[in-house]
Protein backbone atom coordinates (compact mmCIF):
# COMPACT_ATOMS: atom_id res chain seq x y z
CA UNK A 1 0.00 0.00 0.00
CA UNK A 2 1.17 3.51 -0.81
CA UNK A 3 0.27 6.28 1.64
CA UNK A 4 1.10 8.75 -1.12
CA UNK A 5 -1.69 7.36 -3.30
CA UNK A 6 -4.05 7.08 -0.30
CA UNK A 7 -3.50 10.76 0.46
CA UNK A 8 -4.13 11.56 -3.22
CA UNK A 9 -7.69 10.24 -2.82
CA UNK A 10 -8.05 12.58 0.18
CA UNK A 11 -6.48 15.46 -1.75
CA UNK A 12 -9.07 15.09 -4.52
CA UNK A 13 -11.85 15.43 -1.95
CA UNK A 14 -10.15 18.46 -0.38
CA UNK A 15 -9.96 20.13 -3.80
CA UNK A 16 -13.67 19.48 -4.29
CA UNK A 17 -14.68 20.74 -0.83
CA UNK A 18 -12.38 23.77 -0.96
CA UNK A 19 -13.86 24.97 -4.20
CA UNK A 20 -17.51 24.36 -3.43
CA UNK A 21 -19.74 26.02 -0.84
CA UNK A 22 -22.42 23.39 -1.51
CA UNK A 23 -20.00 20.68 -0.36
CA UNK A 24 -18.66 22.63 2.62
CA UNK A 25 -22.08 23.68 3.98
CA UNK A 26 -23.48 20.16 4.65
CA UNK A 27 -20.38 19.25 6.69
CA UNK A 28 -21.87 21.17 9.60
CA UNK A 29 -25.29 22.57 8.67
CA UNK A 30 -27.61 19.62 9.42
CA UNK A 31 -25.83 18.66 12.58
CA UNK A 32 -25.86 22.28 13.74
CA UNK A 33 -29.63 22.34 13.19
CA UNK A 34 -29.92 19.07 15.14
CA UNK A 35 -27.93 20.50 18.03
CA UNK A 36 -30.10 23.61 18.21
CA UNK A 37 -33.36 21.65 17.93
CA UNK A 38 -32.45 19.04 20.54
CA UNK A 39 -30.71 21.64 22.68
CA UNK A 40 -33.92 23.65 23.10
CA UNK A 41 -35.99 20.49 23.53
CA UNK A 42 -33.79 19.33 26.41
CA UNK A 43 -33.96 22.79 27.97
CA UNK A 44 -37.72 22.65 27.79
CA UNK A 45 -37.84 19.11 29.23
CA UNK A 46 -35.56 20.21 32.09
CA UNK A 47 -37.99 23.01 32.91
CA UNK A 48 -41.12 20.83 33.00
CA UNK A 49 -39.74 17.55 34.37
CA UNK A 50 -39.06 16.82 38.00
CA UNK A 51 -35.91 18.38 39.37
CA UNK A 52 -32.83 16.24 39.63
CA UNK A 53 -32.73 14.68 36.18
CA UNK A 54 -30.70 16.50 33.55
CA UNK A 55 -31.90 15.80 30.00
CA UNK A 56 -28.94 17.55 28.39
CA UNK A 57 -26.34 14.78 28.70
CA UNK A 58 -29.01 12.07 28.19
CA UNK A 59 -30.64 13.41 25.05
CA UNK A 60 -28.40 16.09 23.56
CA UNK A 61 -25.28 14.01 24.22
CA UNK A 62 -26.91 10.97 22.58
CA UNK A 63 -28.00 12.97 19.55
CA UNK A 64 -24.50 14.42 19.23
CA UNK A 65 -22.94 10.95 19.26
CA UNK A 66 -25.52 9.65 16.78
CA UNK A 67 -24.89 12.57 14.42
CA UNK A 68 -21.17 11.87 14.68
CA UNK A 69 -21.85 8.28 13.60
CA UNK A 70 -23.96 9.51 10.66
CA UNK A 71 -21.24 11.95 9.57
CA UNK A 72 -18.64 9.18 9.62
CA UNK A 73 -20.77 6.91 7.44
CA UNK A 74 -21.69 9.67 5.03
CA UNK A 75 -18.08 10.85 4.93
CA UNK A 76 -17.17 7.54 3.28
CA UNK A 77 -20.18 7.30 0.98
CA UNK A 78 -20.09 10.93 -0.21
CA UNK A 79 -16.39 10.61 -1.07
CA UNK A 80 -17.30 7.50 -3.06
CA UNK A 81 -20.31 9.20 -4.69
CA UNK A 82 -18.01 11.93 -6.02
CA UNK A 83 -16.52 9.29 -8.33
CA UNK A 84 -20.01 8.06 -9.20
CA UNK A 85 -21.29 11.54 -10.02
CA UNK A 86 -18.27 12.46 -12.14
CA UNK A 87 -18.20 9.03 -13.89
CA UNK A 88 -14.61 8.68 -12.83
CA UNK A 89 -14.31 4.93 -12.23
CA UNK A 90 -12.61 4.11 -15.52
CA UNK A 91 -10.07 6.91 -15.04
CA UNK A 92 -9.32 6.06 -11.44
CA UNK A 93 -9.30 2.25 -11.60
CA UNK A 94 -7.10 2.24 -14.71
CA UNK A 95 -4.27 3.71 -12.61
CA UNK A 96 -1.87 1.74 -10.36
CA UNK A 97 -4.16 2.54 -7.39
CA UNK A 98 -4.98 -0.55 -5.34
CA UNK A 99 -8.52 -1.13 -4.13
CA UNK A 100 -7.24 -1.17 -0.53
CA UNK A 101 -5.65 2.26 -1.12
CA UNK A 102 -8.88 3.59 -2.59
CA UNK A 103 -10.98 2.43 0.37
CA UNK A 104 -8.35 3.74 2.83
CA UNK A 105 -8.53 7.11 1.08
CA UNK A 106 -12.31 7.18 1.51
CA UNK A 107 -11.93 6.37 5.23
CA UNK A 108 -9.28 9.05 5.76
CA UNK A 109 -11.48 11.59 3.98
CA UNK A 110 -14.35 10.65 6.27
CA UNK A 111 -12.19 11.14 9.39
CA UNK A 112 -11.25 14.65 8.30
CA UNK A 113 -14.73 15.76 7.26
CA UNK A 114 -16.32 14.24 10.39
CA UNK A 115 -13.88 16.06 12.66
CA UNK A 116 -15.22 19.34 11.25
CA UNK A 117 -18.76 18.25 12.11
CA UNK A 118 -17.76 17.03 15.55
CA UNK A 119 -16.04 20.33 16.34
CA UNK A 120 -19.11 22.35 15.30
CA UNK A 121 -21.42 20.11 17.37
CA UNK A 122 -19.19 20.40 20.43
CA UNK A 123 -19.05 24.18 20.17
CA UNK A 124 -22.84 24.53 19.92
CA UNK A 125 -23.64 21.90 22.55
CA UNK A 126 -21.17 23.21 25.12
CA UNK A 127 -21.43 26.95 24.47
CA UNK A 128 -25.20 27.24 24.16
CA UNK A 129 -26.64 24.27 26.04
CA UNK A 130 -24.03 23.55 28.74
CA UNK A 131 -23.35 20.00 27.59
CA UNK A 132 -20.11 18.93 29.22
CA UNK A 133 -18.29 15.82 28.06
CA UNK A 134 -16.73 15.65 31.50
CA UNK A 135 -20.01 14.01 32.57
CA UNK A 136 -19.06 10.93 30.55
CA UNK A 137 -15.42 10.97 31.69
CA UNK A 138 -12.92 8.92 29.72
CA UNK A 139 -15.71 6.66 28.50
CA UNK A 140 -16.37 9.15 25.75
CA UNK A 141 -13.25 7.83 23.98
CA UNK A 142 -14.50 4.23 23.56
CA UNK A 143 -17.97 5.59 22.74
CA UNK A 144 -16.59 7.65 19.86
CA UNK A 145 -14.29 4.83 18.76
CA UNK A 146 -17.09 2.26 18.51
CA UNK A 147 -19.35 4.66 16.61
CA UNK A 148 -16.47 5.61 14.34
CA UNK A 149 -15.66 1.98 13.50
CA UNK A 150 -19.30 1.06 12.87
CA UNK A 151 -19.82 4.21 10.75
CA UNK A 152 -16.83 3.22 8.61
CA UNK A 153 -18.17 -0.30 8.12
CA UNK A 154 -21.61 0.95 7.03
CA UNK A 155 -19.99 3.53 4.73
CA UNK A 156 -17.97 0.83 2.98
CA UNK A 157 -21.02 -1.45 2.80
CA UNK A 158 -23.16 1.36 1.33
CA UNK A 159 -20.49 2.21 -1.25
CA UNK A 160 -20.32 -1.45 -2.29
CA UNK A 161 -24.10 -1.53 -2.72
CA UNK A 162 -24.02 1.53 -4.99
CA UNK A 163 -21.14 0.04 -6.95
CA UNK A 164 -23.22 -3.07 -7.52
CA UNK A 165 -26.66 -1.51 -8.10
CA UNK A 166 -25.70 1.64 -9.98
CA UNK A 167 -25.83 5.41 -9.43
CA UNK A 168 -29.60 5.61 -8.78
CA UNK A 169 -29.27 3.31 -5.77
CA UNK A 170 -27.59 6.00 -3.69
CA UNK A 171 -31.06 6.74 -2.29
CA UNK A 172 -30.93 3.40 -0.49
CA UNK A 173 -27.87 4.61 1.38
CA UNK A 174 -28.96 7.97 2.82
CA UNK A 175 -31.65 6.55 5.17
CA UNK A 176 -29.50 3.73 6.60
CA UNK A 177 -28.78 5.59 9.92
CA UNK A 178 -32.51 6.33 10.28
CA UNK A 179 -33.35 2.64 9.77
CA UNK A 180 -30.85 1.60 12.42
CA UNK A 181 -31.65 4.24 15.06
CA UNK A 182 -34.80 2.59 16.51
CA UNK A 183 -32.83 -0.61 17.17
CA UNK A 184 -29.80 0.92 18.90
CA UNK A 185 -31.75 2.92 21.48
CA UNK A 186 -30.35 6.37 20.84
CA UNK A 187 -33.07 8.02 22.91
CA UNK A 188 -34.44 5.17 25.04
CA UNK A 189 -33.20 1.97 26.73
CA UNK A 190 -33.44 -1.09 24.50
CA UNK A 191 -35.46 -2.81 27.24
CA UNK A 192 -38.31 -0.64 25.89
CA UNK A 193 -38.22 -2.63 22.63
CA UNK A 194 -40.01 -5.91 21.92
CA UNK A 195 -37.89 -9.04 22.11
CA UNK A 196 -37.37 -9.44 18.35
CA UNK A 197 -36.06 -5.88 18.09
CA UNK A 198 -33.79 -6.42 21.09
CA UNK A 199 -32.27 -9.45 19.32
CA UNK A 200 -31.25 -7.17 16.44
CA UNK A 201 -30.06 -4.48 18.87
CA UNK A 202 -27.58 -6.90 20.41
CA UNK A 203 -25.62 -7.31 17.17
CA UNK A 204 -25.43 -3.57 16.52
CA UNK A 205 -22.38 -1.97 18.22
CA UNK A 206 -23.96 1.48 18.84
CA UNK A 207 -26.50 -0.18 21.18
CA UNK A 208 -23.72 -0.70 23.77
CA UNK A 209 -22.61 2.91 23.44
CA UNK A 210 -26.04 4.37 24.16
CA UNK A 211 -26.74 1.88 26.96
CA UNK A 212 -23.37 2.84 28.46
CA UNK A 213 -24.14 6.54 28.11
CA UNK A 214 -27.41 6.15 30.00
CA UNK A 215 -25.69 4.05 32.67
CA UNK A 216 -23.22 6.87 33.36
CA UNK A 217 -26.02 9.43 33.66
CA UNK A 218 -27.87 7.18 36.11
CA UNK A 219 -24.67 6.76 38.13
CA UNK A 220 -24.34 3.07 37.29
CA UNK A 221 -21.10 1.39 36.15
CA UNK A 222 -20.50 0.95 32.42
CA UNK A 223 -19.76 -2.58 31.30
CA UNK A 224 -16.28 -2.41 29.79
CA UNK A 225 -16.71 -6.00 28.61
CA UNK A 226 -19.82 -5.08 26.62
CA UNK A 227 -18.06 -2.07 25.12
CA UNK A 228 -15.24 -4.43 24.17
CA UNK A 229 -17.79 -6.69 22.48
CA UNK A 230 -19.13 -3.65 20.63
CA UNK A 231 -15.62 -2.71 19.43
CA UNK A 232 -14.90 -6.28 18.31
CA UNK A 233 -18.27 -6.43 16.50
CA UNK A 234 -17.50 -3.13 14.76
CA UNK A 235 -14.07 -4.36 13.64
CA UNK A 236 -15.64 -7.58 12.34
CA UNK A 237 -18.21 -5.50 10.40
CA UNK A 238 -15.41 -3.41 8.86
CA UNK A 239 -13.66 -6.58 7.76
CA UNK A 240 -16.89 -8.02 6.32
CA UNK A 241 -17.83 -4.74 4.63
CA UNK A 242 -14.38 -4.50 3.02
CA UNK A 243 -14.59 -8.11 1.83
CA UNK A 244 -18.03 -7.32 0.40
CA UNK A 245 -16.66 -4.24 -1.40
CA UNK A 246 -13.76 -6.23 -2.87
CA UNK A 247 -16.14 -8.98 -3.98
CA UNK A 248 -18.45 -6.47 -5.68
CA UNK A 249 -15.45 -4.76 -7.31
CA UNK A 250 -14.14 -8.07 -8.66
CA UNK A 251 -17.56 -8.99 -9.91
CA UNK A 252 -17.76 -5.56 -11.63
CA UNK A 253 -14.39 -6.27 -13.29
CA UNK A 254 -15.79 -9.51 -14.67
CA UNK A 255 -19.13 -8.11 -15.79
CA UNK A 256 -17.63 -4.95 -17.30
CA UNK A 257 -19.59 -2.70 -14.94
CA UNK A 258 -16.54 -0.60 -14.01
CA UNK A 259 -16.00 0.36 -17.63
CA UNK A 260 -19.70 0.99 -18.28
CA UNK A 261 -20.86 2.14 -14.87
CA UNK A 262 -23.22 4.88 -16.02
CA UNK A 263 -25.34 2.19 -17.69
CA UNK A 264 -26.14 0.91 -14.14
CA UNK A 265 -26.33 -2.67 -15.41
CA UNK A 266 -24.53 -4.71 -18.04
CA UNK A 267 -27.45 -7.00 -18.72
CA UNK B 1 24.55 -5.86 -17.64
CA UNK B 2 25.16 -9.31 -19.05
CA UNK B 3 28.20 -11.41 -18.09
CA UNK B 4 30.00 -13.48 -20.73
CA UNK B 5 33.08 -15.61 -20.20
CA UNK B 6 36.02 -15.44 -22.58
CA UNK B 7 38.96 -17.78 -21.76
CA UNK B 8 37.92 -17.85 -18.13
CA UNK B 9 37.59 -14.06 -17.85
CA UNK B 10 34.34 -12.35 -16.94
CA UNK B 11 33.32 -9.66 -19.42
CA UNK B 12 30.42 -7.31 -18.64
CA UNK B 13 28.44 -5.91 -21.56
CA UNK B 14 25.30 -3.72 -21.57
CA UNK B 15 22.05 -5.67 -21.89
CA UNK B 16 20.12 -4.37 -24.89
CA UNK B 17 17.68 -7.27 -24.96
CA UNK B 18 14.90 -5.03 -23.60
CA UNK B 19 15.04 -3.03 -26.83
CA UNK B 20 13.78 -6.01 -28.77
CA UNK B 21 11.11 -7.05 -26.29
CA UNK B 22 7.54 -6.21 -27.22
CA UNK B 23 6.06 -3.62 -24.90
CA UNK B 24 2.65 -5.29 -25.06
CA UNK B 25 2.02 -8.97 -25.61
CA UNK B 26 -1.54 -10.29 -25.82
CA UNK B 27 -2.09 -14.06 -26.12
CA UNK B 28 -5.37 -15.90 -26.63
CA UNK B 29 -7.50 -13.09 -25.19
CA UNK B 30 -11.16 -13.98 -24.89
CA UNK B 31 -14.10 -12.14 -23.33
CA UNK B 32 -17.66 -13.40 -23.32
CA UNK B 33 -20.76 -11.51 -22.13
CA UNK B 34 -23.56 -14.02 -21.77
CA UNK B 35 -24.16 -15.35 -25.30
CA UNK B 36 -22.03 -12.68 -26.94
CA UNK B 37 -18.34 -13.21 -27.59
CA UNK B 38 -16.84 -9.72 -27.57
CA UNK B 39 -13.21 -10.82 -27.99
CA UNK B 40 -12.53 -14.23 -29.46
CA UNK B 41 -9.05 -15.52 -28.69
CA UNK B 42 -6.97 -12.71 -30.19
CA UNK B 43 -3.18 -12.50 -29.97
CA UNK B 44 -0.96 -9.60 -30.98
CA UNK B 45 2.05 -7.56 -29.93
CA UNK B 46 3.03 -3.91 -29.83
CA UNK B 47 6.77 -3.23 -30.10
CA UNK B 48 8.78 -0.28 -28.84
CA UNK B 49 8.61 2.86 -31.01
CA UNK B 50 5.65 1.45 -32.86
CA UNK B 51 2.12 2.78 -33.33
CA UNK B 52 -0.33 -0.03 -33.94
CA UNK B 53 -3.83 0.75 -35.19
CA UNK B 54 -6.67 -1.36 -33.82
CA UNK B 55 -9.40 -1.01 -36.42
CA UNK B 56 -12.86 -2.39 -36.82
CA UNK B 57 -16.54 -1.52 -36.96
CA UNK B 58 -18.51 -0.52 -33.88
CA UNK B 59 -18.90 -3.51 -31.59
CA UNK B 60 -15.88 -5.30 -33.07
CA UNK B 61 -14.21 -5.62 -29.65
CA UNK B 62 -11.69 -2.75 -29.77
CA UNK B 63 -12.77 -0.97 -26.59
CA UNK B 64 -13.24 -4.31 -24.80
CA UNK B 65 -9.64 -5.19 -25.69
CA UNK B 66 -8.38 -1.82 -24.43
CA UNK B 67 -10.38 -2.10 -21.19
CA UNK B 68 -8.87 -5.54 -20.53
CA UNK B 69 -5.35 -4.21 -21.12
CA UNK B 70 -6.10 -1.35 -18.71
CA UNK B 71 -7.10 -3.84 -16.01
CA UNK B 72 -10.70 -2.60 -15.68
CA UNK B 73 -12.22 -5.67 -17.32
CA UNK B 74 -11.38 -9.29 -16.57
CA UNK B 75 -11.10 -11.65 -19.54
CA UNK B 76 -12.41 -15.22 -19.60
CA UNK B 77 -9.07 -16.43 -20.96
CA UNK B 78 -5.73 -15.15 -22.17
CA UNK B 79 -2.48 -13.59 -21.01
CA UNK B 80 -1.29 -10.00 -21.20
CA UNK B 81 2.16 -8.70 -20.40
CA UNK B 82 3.16 -5.04 -20.38
CA UNK B 83 6.90 -4.43 -20.49
CA UNK B 84 7.36 -8.07 -19.48
CA UNK B 85 5.01 -7.83 -16.47
CA UNK B 86 1.89 -9.99 -16.30
CA UNK B 87 -1.02 -7.62 -15.66
CA UNK B 88 -2.97 -10.16 -13.62
CA UNK B 89 -0.20 -11.09 -11.17
CA UNK B 90 1.62 -7.68 -11.15
CA UNK B 91 -1.29 -5.40 -11.89
CA UNK B 92 -0.12 -2.22 -10.15
CA UNK B 93 3.43 -2.37 -11.53
CA UNK B 94 2.25 -3.24 -15.04
CA UNK B 95 -0.44 -0.54 -15.09
CA UNK B 96 2.11 2.03 -13.86
CA UNK B 97 3.83 1.58 -17.25
CA UNK B 98 0.66 2.42 -19.19
CA UNK B 99 -1.72 5.29 -19.56
CA UNK B 100 -4.70 6.01 -21.75
CA UNK B 101 -6.93 8.59 -23.28
CA UNK B 102 -10.42 7.79 -24.52
CA UNK B 103 -12.97 10.09 -26.06
CA UNK B 104 -15.74 8.61 -23.88
CA UNK B 105 -13.88 9.09 -20.57
CA UNK B 106 -13.33 12.78 -19.82
CA UNK B 107 -11.54 13.77 -16.64
CA UNK B 108 -13.77 14.95 -13.76
CA UNK B 109 -15.36 18.22 -14.86
CA UNK B 110 -15.54 19.56 -11.29
CA UNK B 111 -11.75 19.80 -10.92
CA UNK B 112 -9.51 22.30 -12.69
CA UNK B 113 -7.01 21.24 -15.34
CA UNK B 114 -4.08 21.56 -12.94
CA UNK B 115 -5.92 19.73 -10.13
CA UNK B 116 -6.79 16.82 -12.43
CA UNK B 117 -3.21 16.57 -13.68
CA UNK B 118 -1.89 16.71 -10.12
CA UNK B 119 -4.27 14.00 -8.88
CA UNK B 120 -3.54 11.60 -11.73
CA UNK B 121 0.18 12.41 -11.66
CA UNK B 122 0.23 11.48 -7.99
CA UNK B 123 -1.70 8.24 -8.62
CA UNK B 124 1.01 7.29 -11.14
CA UNK B 125 3.64 8.55 -8.65
CA UNK B 126 5.34 10.72 -11.25
CA UNK B 127 8.74 12.09 -10.19
CA UNK B 128 9.15 15.86 -10.25
CA UNK B 129 5.44 16.16 -10.95
CA UNK B 130 5.12 19.97 -10.94
CA UNK B 131 7.72 20.32 -13.70
CA UNK B 132 6.16 17.50 -15.71
CA UNK B 133 2.74 19.17 -15.50
CA UNK B 134 4.14 22.53 -16.59
CA UNK B 135 5.91 20.90 -19.55
CA UNK B 136 2.70 19.16 -20.63
CA UNK B 137 0.61 22.32 -20.23
CA UNK B 138 2.98 24.03 -22.65
CA UNK B 139 3.21 21.02 -24.97
CA UNK B 140 -0.59 20.75 -25.34
CA UNK B 141 -1.17 24.51 -25.34
CA UNK B 142 -3.17 24.40 -22.09
CA UNK B 143 -1.45 27.16 -20.09
CA UNK B 144 -4.40 29.55 -20.29
CA UNK B 145 -6.80 26.83 -19.10
CA UNK B 146 -4.74 25.66 -16.13
CA UNK B 147 -7.16 27.02 -13.51
CA UNK B 148 -10.35 26.37 -15.48
CA UNK B 149 -12.61 23.52 -14.47
CA UNK B 150 -12.44 20.75 -17.04
CA UNK B 151 -16.24 20.69 -17.33
CA UNK B 152 -16.33 24.16 -18.90
CA UNK B 153 -13.75 23.39 -21.59
CA UNK B 154 -14.72 22.61 -25.17
CA UNK B 155 -14.59 18.95 -26.19
CA UNK B 156 -11.36 19.59 -28.09
CA UNK B 157 -9.75 21.25 -25.06
CA UNK B 158 -10.91 18.38 -22.83
CA UNK B 159 -9.32 15.92 -25.26
CA UNK B 160 -6.03 17.81 -25.01
CA UNK B 161 -6.22 17.68 -21.19
CA UNK B 162 -6.91 13.96 -21.39
CA UNK B 163 -3.91 13.49 -23.69
CA UNK B 164 -1.73 15.52 -21.30
CA UNK B 165 -2.90 13.24 -18.48
CA UNK B 166 -2.11 10.18 -20.59
CA UNK B 167 1.52 11.30 -20.96
CA UNK B 168 2.10 12.31 -17.33
CA UNK B 169 4.03 9.14 -16.49
CA UNK B 170 5.88 8.85 -19.82
CA UNK B 171 4.08 5.54 -20.37
CA UNK B 172 5.79 2.64 -22.05
CA UNK B 173 2.42 1.68 -23.47
CA UNK B 174 -0.03 4.39 -24.48
CA UNK B 175 -3.59 3.32 -25.24
CA UNK B 176 -5.58 5.79 -27.30
CA UNK B 177 -9.24 5.08 -28.02
CA UNK B 178 -10.36 7.46 -30.79
CA UNK B 179 -8.20 10.29 -29.42
CA UNK B 180 -8.98 12.71 -32.24
CA UNK B 181 -12.70 11.96 -32.61
CA UNK B 182 -13.85 15.31 -31.22
CA UNK B 183 -11.08 17.49 -32.65
CA UNK B 184 -11.14 19.86 -35.61
CA UNK B 185 -8.79 18.83 -38.45
CA UNK B 186 -6.03 21.27 -37.50
CA UNK B 187 -6.00 20.27 -33.82
CA UNK B 188 -6.24 16.59 -34.78
CA UNK B 189 -3.15 17.00 -36.95
CA UNK B 190 -1.28 18.67 -34.05
CA UNK B 191 -2.24 15.78 -31.77
CA UNK B 192 -0.99 13.24 -34.32
CA UNK B 193 2.31 15.11 -34.55
CA UNK B 194 2.70 15.09 -30.78
CA UNK B 195 1.98 11.39 -30.46
CA UNK B 196 4.44 10.56 -33.21
CA UNK B 197 7.03 12.69 -31.38
CA UNK B 198 6.26 10.81 -28.18
CA UNK B 199 6.97 7.51 -29.93
CA UNK B 200 10.04 8.75 -31.77
CA UNK B 201 11.70 10.32 -28.72
CA UNK B 202 10.95 7.66 -26.11
CA UNK B 203 10.97 3.89 -25.98
CA UNK B 204 7.22 3.36 -25.72
CA UNK B 205 4.61 1.95 -28.05
CA UNK B 206 1.06 3.03 -28.84
CA UNK B 207 -2.14 1.09 -29.46
CA UNK B 208 -4.51 3.43 -31.31
CA UNK B 209 -8.12 2.99 -32.32
CA UNK B 210 -9.70 5.29 -34.86
CA UNK B 211 -12.39 5.34 -37.50
CA UNK B 212 -10.44 7.91 -39.53
CA UNK B 213 -8.60 5.78 -42.08
CA UNK B 214 -6.63 8.75 -43.42
CA UNK B 215 -5.30 9.30 -39.91
CA UNK B 216 -4.49 5.63 -39.42
CA UNK B 217 -2.56 5.47 -42.68
CA UNK B 218 -0.59 8.56 -41.69
CA UNK B 219 0.22 7.53 -38.13
CA UNK B 220 0.29 3.75 -37.78
CA UNK B 221 3.14 1.53 -38.86
CA UNK B 222 0.94 -1.55 -38.53
CA UNK B 223 -2.80 -2.18 -38.29
CA UNK B 224 -4.96 -4.99 -36.92
CA UNK B 225 -8.45 -5.37 -38.36
CA UNK B 226 -10.85 -6.64 -35.75
CA UNK B 227 -14.33 -7.93 -36.54
CA UNK B 228 -16.67 -9.92 -34.32
CA UNK B 229 -13.88 -10.17 -31.77
CA UNK B 230 -11.33 -11.73 -34.12
CA UNK B 231 -8.30 -10.30 -35.86
CA UNK B 232 -9.02 -10.78 -39.57
CA UNK B 233 -6.10 -8.91 -41.10
CA UNK B 234 -2.78 -7.50 -39.99
CA UNK B 235 -0.20 -5.49 -41.88
CA UNK B 236 1.16 -2.20 -43.10
CA UNK B 237 -1.72 0.25 -43.66
CA UNK B 238 -0.07 1.54 -46.83
CA UNK B 239 0.28 -1.83 -48.53
CA UNK B 240 -2.55 -3.83 -46.96
CA UNK B 241 -5.36 -2.46 -49.20
CA UNK B 242 -3.46 -3.44 -52.38
CA UNK B 243 -2.75 -6.92 -51.01
CA UNK B 244 -6.51 -7.46 -50.74
CA UNK B 245 -7.54 -5.88 -54.03
CA UNK B 246 -8.72 -2.58 -52.55
CA UNK B 247 -7.63 0.93 -53.44
CA UNK B 248 -7.75 2.54 -50.01
CA UNK B 249 -7.72 1.59 -46.36
CA UNK B 250 -11.28 2.89 -46.08
CA UNK B 251 -12.44 0.51 -48.83
CA UNK B 252 -10.73 -2.31 -47.03
CA UNK B 253 -12.35 -1.27 -43.74
CA UNK B 254 -15.82 -1.30 -45.33
CA UNK B 255 -15.11 -4.68 -46.86
CA UNK B 256 -13.99 -6.12 -43.53
CA UNK B 257 -17.02 -4.66 -41.79
CA UNK B 258 -19.58 -5.91 -44.31
CA UNK B 259 -18.00 -8.89 -46.06
CA UNK B 260 -16.24 -10.73 -43.31
CA UNK B 261 -16.53 -14.17 -44.87
CA UNK B 262 -15.20 -13.04 -48.27
CA UNK B 263 -12.10 -11.60 -46.69
CA UNK B 264 -11.60 -14.57 -44.41
CA UNK B 265 -11.58 -16.76 -47.49
CA UNK B 266 -9.17 -14.53 -49.44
Amino acid sequence: MSFYRIFTIVLRQLYLIRGSFSRMFPLFSWIAVDMVLWGFLTKYLNSVASAGFNFVPALLGAVLLWDFFGRIMQGVTIAFFEDVWSRNFLNIFATPLLISEYVSGLILTSILTSLVGLAVMLVIATAFFNLSFLVYGFMVIPFLLVLFLFGISLGIFGSALVLRLGPASEWFIWPIPAFISPFVGVLYPISTLPDWMQSISKVLPPTYVFEGLRAIIQGKPVSIALLGVAAVLAVVYIFLAYQFFVRIYRSALKSGLIARYSAESVS
Amino acid sequence: MVVIYNRGKEIFIPDFRWLFMSILSVKGLRKVYGDTTAVDGISFKVHRNEIVGLLGPNGAGKTTTINIILGVLEPNAGNITIDGLDIFSHRSKAIARTNFSAVYTPLPGNLTVIQNLRIFGRLYQVDNLSKRIEDLLVYFDLIKFRNKKCGVLSSGEQTRVSLAKSMLNNPQLLLLDEPTASLDPATARDVRVRIREFVAKGSGGVLWTSHNMYEVEEVCSRVLFLSHGKILLEGNPKTLPGEHGKKTLEELFIAVASERLTLEGS
